[in-house]
Parts: structure tokens; sequence; C-alpha cells
């Protein structure tokens, strides 16, 4: 029986078919984008979803919106809709969103590539984004200009509307657009002065609440295509292990089973849906031939990389003599810290339709990185690229983990659908997701510091140990420089305090574990190791920890700034309640700064963060709630990995599984986020991450403020305070 | 077959009685609102209403929802205060990227259901099964508040 219509998700085709159905879809432009790296060799605009980038005008004055980014809770469904309508002086209510197909003019104009990533949604399409709306905005003025036969100078765009103020006269942008679509493109459109924004800089409601309020939002596992199987696959327990042989036998009586396959990734059950699936998984029988991995341990892996960490590695920064300087110092002291594998452990977990014929396939999944899952995909398929079409979806979360440099999970998803040669859904169940690898890295660090008898940092010599996320990958070539994985060594050979003698070197050991961008990725760890290293010799220079900071930031203003604000609005050095600490913290990511102060307490020998303070500057704001939304995001985020996240291995294995053994912070340990934003004209950064890495050393400070322990490893739950 | 009353709607499906009822909402009826999580009641991105009770769906097999009313999010609407959580919802702009909130707003109707004011210690307790990886966690607790008003405003 069928109570639900099915669904038919092939929206492309449903675009296709709505200009005939709206009579006359309009405003179609193609802006080329300039600046672009060119990642993919074809910049051709051939594979260009025609006629309409970017903007569709309906009759009804519906504005349609296709945005090249994906929605993954960062609001960029919202924000940059908000870029275009600003510009395109049009009505807010009317605005409707769409994500974009694959195609070159859908590419970062930063990347070169179609990616959402790197915080950099809204500043790679600041400029980009209020040119399409101008453009269209010129293009409408000029159609009514040309319907009155009065100048286009006597004519203005306002909320929506042409219109001539001398003879009351006014046209809607519907009514407008299909003359203006036949108009040629205008050529260095002006863009507004900030300071005449209506739109840009208010707080908006986000586009897509309505629709995730009652649960039609459509995330990428909601999707069901006619004769689609759901598919589970078993995969080897052991990174990089292969299946030697199996047995089928009982799997395939579980009723509902239509057939068991062996992948390359292992062995997949198809089923008519997931229960049979899964019930026929665990009747598998299956040998695997588990190779290397089998011998990984996390006790072992940490004593490696303590070993490693006490030798330098390559030089990724060096001022002065900091060797030499350590031995004439007043004060040193040496410290090694530890932060585990963290799995991103979005609540969707990865799932992709695949939907393969002879000549054409169809994917649809939550991904962050189309242009690369669709040459992947075709590949794979073995079809031209322009026979095979994605379609993003919501993603349930995306953290990096569904932009994968090597797009594990859409080509599985391929070859399996080849294997099996009917349309499929490959789920990955939570287990699967979290044991999938594809983790933050583990890493150890070390850093030798000293001062001066004024206090002052004389030397700091800082040495990293940890996989690299982009060797091996696509990535390697233009994010590795000098033999050194410019992620691993981000937020701390970028050290933003005045140190005369400075080294920051690393080590990049490889195993089988896979590992990837997790939230705020580099970031994730150099600054809780920087970050409560300063604050160290802070306290061994008996002095105040925002004060020792400022005296060292006087060449980093926008640091100073934002961690001048968190402290005001903290109130830093008021008396706390008894029990209780401050702790502060201030970082640079993604272009964007930002300060943290954490209020905590402990509860059963357990941290209890009360209140976190936050002060940003992430440049222009286009979304003030959004700023703040995402700020409250990354802060939890961040706090759930400091205090409980550790992915660890034994004999190969990865020992967690579920919510149950991976613990994310609940709503009983969530601390207030007040979040303050520093008023600024500078073009907008990233804010997606950068409030990320503060919390964990902010955190760690209060303990020590606390308790006089200094908390070098985490995730913090694991030590014993009092 | 086993006869269900989904969203106050008659339904047969033709499913094994050990199915999660999370299972034959989504691929037996397409009823794609309700979430796969974890799938062992950690997480409560599948929670539904069974006979205005909150149930992690997940773990509940179908058979136990014969013959009961079976509310998910998309029949959400229809009751009048769980029209209110969602208003509450939208006003507090709580989603991020949204998968947990189908769960998290059948958790907070069933609290306010049976306690139409509930205090932060309340809907600690009540919410503290539902996880949310993008945090938003605080706007939860202020949409539940709001819910509460405008709830009593109604009244």
């Amino acid at each position: 029986m069928k109570t639900v219509a099915e669904h038919n998700p092939n929206r492309r085709n449903f675009l296709k078919g709505s200009a005939a159905l709206v009579g006359g879809l309009v405003i179609g432009f193609y802006l080329p984008i300039k600046g672009g790296r060119a990642f993919a060799a074809d910049a051709a605009p051939a594979q260009v979803f025609p006629p309409n980038a970017f903007i569709r005008i309906a009759p009804d004055d519906t504005i349609t919106v296709v945005v090249n980014k994906s929605e993954m809770g960062q609001g960029v469904y919202t924000s940059l809709p908000m870029l275009i309508a600003e510009e395109l002086e049009a009505d807010w209510s009317r605005i409707r969103v769409e994500s974009a197909p694959v195609g070159a003019v859908y590419n970062h104009t930063g990347f070169g590539m179609q990616i959402t990533g790197g915080s950099s949604s809204v500043s790679s399409s600041w400029e980009q984004l209020r040119r399409v709306g101008a453009s269209a905005r010129v293009l409408l003025v000029r159609a009514a200009a040309q319907e009155w036969g009065v100048p286009e100078s006597a004519c203005r765009a306002e909320n929506g509307q042409v219109i001539h103020a001398a003879s009351g006269k006014s046209l809607s942008y519907g009514k407008l657009a299909d003359a203006a679509g036949k108009l040629p493109l205008p050529e260095n459109v002006a863009l507004k002065d900030p300071k005449d924004f209506k739109l840009i800089g208010q707080p908006v409601k986000r586009i897509d609440t309505p629709e995730k309020v009652n649960g039609s939002a459509q995330f990428g596992l909601d999707v069901y295509i006619p004769g689609m199987l759901m598919v589970l696959i078993a995969r080897s327990p052991v990174f990089g292990g292969k299946v030697k042989s199996f047995n089928a036998d009982e799997a395939r009586k579980v009723p509902g089973v239509e057939g068991v396959y062996q992948v390359p990734t292992g062995i997949a059950v198809a089923a008519n849906g997931f229960w049979p699936a899964k019930t026929a998984r665990e009747l598998l029988k299956i040998e695997w031939d588990e190779g290397a991995g089998a011998a990984l341990s996390t006790p072992k892996m940490r004593a490696d990389y303590l070993e490693m960490a006490k030798k330098p590695g390559a030089v990724a920064r060096k001022d002065g003599d900091p060797a030499g300087a350590l031995k004439q110092v007043h004060k040193s002291v040496s410290a090694e810290y530890e932060v585990p594998y963290l799995a991103h452990a979005m609540m969707e977990p990865l799932n992709v339709v695949v939907d393969l014929k002879p000549d054409h396939c169809g994917i649809w999944t939550g991904t962050q990185s189309q242009t690369m899952d669709h040459a992947s995909a075709a590949k794979v398929a073995g079809l031209k690229p322009e026979q095979v079409e994605i379609h993003t979806t919501y993603l349930g979360g995306g953290f990096g983990r569904r932009a994968n440099p090597m797009s594990d999970f859409v080509i599985e998803a391929v070859q399996t659908a080849k294997v099996i040669g009917k349309p499929i859904k490959v789920v990955w169940t939570r287990e699967d997701d979290m044991r999938g690898g594809y983790y933050r890295p583990m890493w150890a660090d070390r850093i030798e510091a000293g001062i001066g008898k004024d206090g002052r940092p004389v030397a700091w010599q800082h040495t990293i140990v940890g996989q690299s996320i982009v060797a091996g990958t696509p990535f390697e070539n233009f994010m590795t420089k000098d033999g050194i994985d410019q992620t691993s060594v981000e937020g701390a050979a970028t050290l933003p305090y005045a140190i005369p003698n400075l080294q920051v070197d690393l080590h990049s050991p490889k195993n089988p574990v896979p590992v990837q961008w997790w939230r705020s990725v580099g970031h994730s760890h150099t600054a809780f190791v920087v970050e409560t290293m300063v604050d160290e010799l802070a306290h061994m220079a008996a002095q105040d920890p925002v004060q020792y900071r400022l005296a060292l930031l006087e060449k980093a203003p926008r640091h100073a700034g934002v961690l001048k604000l968190a402290a005001e609005k903290a109130g830093w050095g008021r008396k706390l309640p008894a029990g209780h600490a401050f702790g502060v913290a201030v970082h640079e990511s993604f272009h964007s700064y930002v300060a943290e102060v954490a209020e905590i307490s402990l509860e059963d020998g357990k941290i209890r963060v009360h209140k976190v303070t936050c002060a940003v500057d992430c440049g222009m704001v286009v979304n003030p709630d959004g700023v703040r939304q995402q700020v409250e995001s990354a802060v939890i985020y961040g706090l759930s990995a400091a205090l409980q996240g550790a992915i660890t291995l034994e004999n190969g294995r990865v020992v967690q599984s579920n919510f149950h053994d991976y613990t994310a912070l609940r709503l009983s340990r969530v601390p207030q986020v007040e979040v303050h934003i520093v008023q600024s004209d500078a073009p907008p950064t990233g804010i997606g991450e950068p409030g990320t890495p503060p919390i964990a050393p902010a955190v760690a400070n209060a303990v020590f403020a606390l308790t006089g322990k200094r908390l070098r490893r985490m995730p913090f739950d694991a030590e014993t305070l009092a | 077959m086993i006869s269900l009353t989904i969203n106050g709607k008659a339904a047969e499906v033709d499913a094994d009685p050990s199915t999660p009822l999370l299972w034959v909402l989504r691929d037996h009826l397409h009823l794609t609102g309700t979430k796969y999580g974890c799938g062992m009641a950690q997480c409560g991105a599948c929670t539904v209403h069974l006979d205005g009770q909150a149930i992690r769906s997940c773990v509940t097999p179908v058979s136990m929802a014969s013959g009961k009313q079976v509310t998910t999010i998309e029949g959400l609407a229809e009751q009048a205060l769980g029209k209110k959580v969602q208003q509450a919802w939208q006003e507090v702009d709580v989603p991020q990227c949204g998968y947990c909130q189908s769960g998290q707003i059948m958790a907070a109707t069933a609290l306010l259901q049976q306690n139409p004011k509930p205090d932060d210690a309340q809907i600690t307790a009540a919410m503290e099964g539902n996880l949310c990886r993008c945090g938003t966690y605080n706007r939860i607790r202020a949409a539940i508040h709001k819910a509460a008003e405008l709830q009593g405003e109604a009244k």
C-alpha cells in the first residue's frame, strides 16, 4: 500500500518543466566568474545549467535563488540569497531557494570547483552574488523604462517593483522579467555603499526553518525513487582490510532480501527495506584479510607520537634562534599535549541514492563536494560527465565529513550500483558511520617555551605530530607548501604573539586510518595547544592572562579587539561564586577572530561549563542571527570534543560505535553561550568554524585557574579532577 | 498485514512484526520526517507519539503500535499544541541542519502535553535523550518556554 505519494525527487526535470508551466522564465543569466583558480580543467560553460545560473523570476513575482553551496545547517540558504536580494531590491518574502546542479558556473570563486567548506561560503560569494543581484536590478529597471518610454534615471527599484515616481507608475519584477530577460547583460554594475544596505546586517529568519519544523525538508536519507533497493554494506572491521571469503546462505533467507553481492568495499546486502537489509547483514559470515591495519592500537600509537615529538620535524616557521634562546631564558617550561581521533558524527549518517542506467547516472546525496564527487562518479560509472547528475539534498550535518577528498561514499555507492544493477540507496548505519574512518587526526604536540625577567616570552619551540589530511588526495598539491601540509600547522605556525625566537615544526606519520578535515581542521588542536601554553606562560610570569596576551598582541589589533570585548562582556576579573573560575582563549581561523571566556566549576569531579562569553570579528556581517547561531553551534561542537570525544583503536578496530560510547553533549551539560559581534567594515570572513577552536583552551585554562591542574590531553572527562 | 493508525488515518502494512516502527514509517509509508540517527534509542531523532507518549520509534516494534494512535511530525500541526510548538520553533529560529528537529519537536510537544509550564530542570529531564550535533540546545530550551507561553495565551 502507499498512503503517501511516491517521492519524485527528479528536481531537474521539474525545473525544466516549470518554465513551460509558469510561462516564460526570465532573467537568464550566466555571469562568468573571475579570479577563480581553475581546479578542474574545463572552465567552459558547456555544462552550465542553461539559461539561468542564479536567479529565476516568475510572473507571480516569486524569485528563485539557485544556491551553489550546500546547506548543512550553517545558513547559506539564507545568507547567500540575502546578498542577491540586497542589490536586487527584492521583496524578501518572495525569495525561494533551490540547490544548484553541478556546473562550472557554480564553482567556488576561490577554489575553482563546486565545494562547501573552509568557512568561505559568504566571503567567496560576497562580490559575486551582489553583482548578480545588481545586474538583474539594472535589467529590470531598463525594461520598465523602455516600457514606459522614460529615462532609466527617472525610475527606481524598490521591494520587488520598479517605480516611476513622476507618473506614479509601477511594475512588479514578475511582470518585467520576460522583457528584462531579453536584454543584454549590463557590464560593470555599481554595487551599493554598505551604509545603504537594507537587508545585509539585519537579523533575518532562516528560509529553511518552516520545512525543518514540519518534517518536509528532504535530506539524502529521505529520497525514495521507484524500484529502489536499500543497501547495507559490511565493510572491513580494520582499515585497509579485504574480503577473503564469505558465506551469505543465512542472510539470503531473510524475507525481503533481494541479493547479496561482493563489492569493492565489502559485502553488500540489498533488500526492500532497511530492516531486512540490516537483519541479513548480521547473518553474513565473512573472513577478512585484515592487513597491516590490524596492528594499530591507540596506546602504542600515542607512545610513538610522543617519541617523535621529542625531535624536531620539518620546519614550518622559524624566527630567531629558539634553541639558543631557550638556554638563556629566565624561566622555562616544556609540555606534551595529546588529542585523539574524532568522528564528525553528523546526526544524519552517510547515505547515497544512485540510479544508474546505461547512459545516465542520477545521484542524490548530501554532499559538500559536488565537482569532485561528480567527476569520480562519472569515472566509476564509465559515463561522460554530462551523463551524471548530482542532486544535492539538505545535509543532516556536515562538519567536513561530506566533503571527502576521495569521494569515498559516492564512489562506493556508484560501484555498488554497478554490481547490483538496480536503483539503490546505500545507507550507513550509525555504527558504519562512526567506524568508517576519515577522522580528525590524532595529534601529539610538544612545546618548550621560556620567559625573560620581564615575563615576556623569549623562546618558543613547538613540534607537531600527526597525519596529513591532504597527503594522497587531489588537494595535496595546493595545500602543501615546502613539504608541509598547511592544515597541520595552521594556528601554530601563524601564532600571533610577539615572540622573538620561535620555531614550529611538523612530523607527518602515515598509517592506514583515514583522516579528514573536521570543523576548524588544524585549528581544532593547535588552538588548544598554543592557547593553554600562552596561559601557562602568563601564570609563570605572575600576570593576568588577558593583560599578558594583550601586551603580546600589539601588532594584532583584531585579536586584541575580540579579546578585550569578550573579557569586558564576561566581566573578567570580577569576583565569581565560590568554586567557579574563568578561563580565556583567543584564536584566528578562516580569517575571523574569536575570543571566548568560559566560566566553570567542578561537579562530582567533572567539568561543568556554566557560561561561554564569545566575541567575534568576522568582518561585515550579513545575518547577525546567523552569526550567533554558528558561534553557538561551534562552541557546543568544540565543547563536546573537549570534554567527551575520542575515537580509539584496539587491534585495528575502532572501539566506539554509537552515541552511547562516542558521547556528545546533551542538554544538561550545555552552557549558556553569549555572542558579541565586533562592528566592522572589513569584508566578511568565515563563521561556520572559527567559534570551535577557542573553547577547549578556554575551558582548560579555567580548570587551571580553579584547581592548579594543567589539562594537556583531550578529552578532559578522562582526567581526574578534585 | 499490520493495521496502524497514523496521524488519524488508517494504514495497512505488510511488514515483519519485529520491524521497528521507524522503518515502517519511512520505508513503507514514506513518512520521512521521522529520522534515523542511531537505531538504539540514544539520540531521539526518531521520536514519535504513541497514544500521546513520546517513544523512540527505532526500537519500537511495529507490532506494538498496532491499535494505537501514532502521531508523527507530519501530523503534528493538526494538534493545537503541536502547531504552537512549531510556531515557537520558528520564532526562535531553532534549526540549523534540522535533522534532529522533528524528534526534538515531538519530544517537546509530549512534555508540554503533560506539563504546560515546565521549568528549566523539567525541560532538561525531558529533552536529555535528544541529541543535536549542531548544538541548538539553548534555542530548543527557549522555544519550549516560548511554546508554553503561546499555549498559555491561547487558553
